[in-house]
């Protein structure tokens, strides 16, 4: 079981035939691990990273990290107001952190008005929110384990004994 | 020209050598020039691994230039790479051997066995190599002057050495037995009882066994057994290990060799007036890599593994029937079926579907018949391979 995940996690696009022959299952055994781990929620979603940074016309994306302070509520803690940050589409994660602040957010936007513009009138402004500190990002690269810029080149001749 | 002077001396003889006349080119090379011409090609034809050296690795081994480490070390190799090897046999096949004077940083297995023969064997001695093997066993012990003495192993016995086999082959000029599993190119693993029974019929006879562990940690499912740890074994074996291939580091070119104290002074001798001593920059290397942590190893270990289910399962599935390598990463089906020899399948699969595989005929007699294919290749790659080799075997099939 714990085979299926880690090879899907690598390359999401594996077919079931792939991953019985990869795992020793059966093609069923299969389908049936990977459909009970989605309603689970063991396997939240499949995707696939884009380099925006390479797609003519879309380089100006802009993602920030924000470090937010917040005050704890009763009975949910950090919870109620993580879970009410991370609602927000322009929030595309969101992490309790220990430290000088407590949730890591990373915020993708259009353009820095944009991303500015949520920051001071949706996050700042929010109750339970005491302050923002907001880092824009200047260059990705790695993501998700995945390196974005051209890595090891392998120079192996096609013939060695 | 110094050809024409010396045949005109009329000596009669030949410039080069009887001895390294009497040894053939690696047939493995044979394809290397039409391959360079060729587009689009898909190699099954290699011997290492597709990865790049661990960062790790390659980090450590840059600091050590910029620090300075530029210089000659010890004959023996770096002390500190010596000890860390001893640790790393102690740990991994509970064998012991003093850093001091049983271990020899070799410039890869190559070397370390090209030693052992040259310490080991006189003229007329007799050396036994299992058929099929690695290219370079026979060609090191002919150039020492031994007489190289073949072993069939077969399909049928999943290419493993039967005592019986081996004994047939024994003589009173019998010196050494130098073999390597898991084995280049059949893939096959020997378990510690069937090890044994070699390694019984070697002390009976007092036979030293070369032991080629280059591909120790490429095993699946099954554990690698150190000949060397083999009760009594262990004075008479020559333990040759090495990174290129677990580590991925074949260009770095790192070994050692293992053995008692008379048979390592005697290889250090010659080490000492051909190589000096192993590369600094590669020992500095290979030490960060035997002090990384396993998981190193074994996250390509994985990926080697489902890439050899994958070629195992597609080749039996087009009737290259093929037994489960359980080491390395080759896989050797018979191309029985096809009615060609291995030369000819080789060489027409290169021109008809772009496939380079290497003749099994190029690892001895025992190996025609076969074909060695290197899983060690991206999965896309290796599926598109199994899809071309499907459609030639459709179409030579008899």
């Amino acid at each position: 079981m714990k085979d299926i995940f880690k090879l899907l996690e690598e390359d999401a696009r594996r077919t079931p035939e792939q991953l019985a022959v990869l795992a020793g299952l059966s093609v069923g055994e299969v389908v049936s691990i990977i459909k009970k781990a989605e309603s689970e929620g063991v396997i939240v979603g499949y995707k696939a990273l884009v380099n925006w940074d390479n797609v003519p016309g879309e380089e100006g994306q802009v993602w920030a990290l924000i470090e937010v302070k917040v005050v704890p509520q009763r009975g949910v803690g950090f919870d109620g107001i993580a879970e009410r940050i991370s609602r927000f589409t322009e929030v595309d994660s969101l992490y309790l952190v220990s430290g000088q602040f407590d949730l890591a957010v990373i915020v993708i936007g259009k353009s820095f008005n944009e991303v500015g513009a949520f920051v001071s009138n949706k996050l700042a402004t929010m109750e339970g929110v005491q302050g923002t500190n907001t880092h824009y990002l200047l260059k990705r690269y790695k993501d998700d384990g995945l390196w974005l810029f051209k890595g090891d080149e392998s120079q192996r001749l096609p013939v060695s004994p | 020209m110094q050809t024409g002077h010396i045949a005109k001396s009329g000596r009669n003889r030949s410039l080069i050598s009887q001895r390294v006349r009497g040894v053939s080119p690696s047939g493995i090379r044979k394809f290397f020039d039409i391959l360079a011409s060729m587009e689009g090609v898909i190699s099954l034809g290699v011997g290492e691994p597709d990865f790049v050296t661990p960062w790790n690795i390659r980090e450590a081994a840059i600091s050590s230039v910029e620090k300075g480490y530029t210089h000659y070390t010890s004959n023996y190799g770096l002390l500190e790479l010596r000890e860390e090897v001893a640790r790393y046999l102690k740990r991994l096949y509970g064998v012991e051997y003093d850093p001091k004077t049983e271990i020899l940083i070799t410039v890869g297995v190559s070397e370390g066995l090209d030693l052992a023969m040259r310490a080991l064997v006189d003229p007329g001695d007799e050396v036994l190599i299992p058929d099929p093997s690695y290219v370079a066993y026979s060609p090191l012990a002919t150039l020492a002057g031994a007489a190289v003495v073949p072993v069939p192993t077969t399909l049928e016995n999943n290419f493993k050495l039967m005592p019986h086999d081996l004994e047939s082959k024994i003589s009173g000029r019998s010196k050494a037995i130098i073999m390597g599993y898991p084995c280049n190119p059949t893939g096959a693993v020997m378990s510690r009882d069937e090890l044994q029974k070699v390694a019984d019929l070697a002390l009976e006879h007092g036979l030293i066994i070369a032991s080629d562990e280059i591909y120790a940690r490429l095993v699946y499912g099954i554990e690698h057994t150190c000949v060397a740890s083999l009760p009594g074994m262990r004075d008479s074996t020559v333990l040759l290990g090495g990174f290129s291939k677990a580590f991925a580091m074949t260009g770095w070119r790192i070994g050692y060799a293992a053995a008692t104290e008379e048979i390592i002074e005697a290889m250090m001798k010659v080490h000492q007036y051909t190589l000096m001593c192993a590369p600094i920059t590669g020992q500095m290397a290979a030490l960060e890599a035997l002090r990384s942590k396993d998981a190193l190893v074994d996250e390509m270990l994985e990926e080697y593994d489902r890439r050899r289910k994958v070629i195992v399962r597609g080749l039996n599935e087009m009737g290259l029937t093929c037994f489960e390598p359980q080491g390395a990463f080759y896989a050797f089906p018979s191309i029985k079926i096809t009615g060609l020899t291995s030369d000819e399948f080789a060489q027409q699969l290169l021109e008809e579907e772009k496939v380079a595989v290497v003749a099994g005929s190029a690892f001895g007699q025992y190996g025609e018949g076969h074909v060695r294919c290197c899983y060690a290749t991206s999965m896309s790659d290796l599926q598109e391979a199994v899809e071309r080799i499907g459609r030639f075997v459709k179409r030579h099939k008899v």
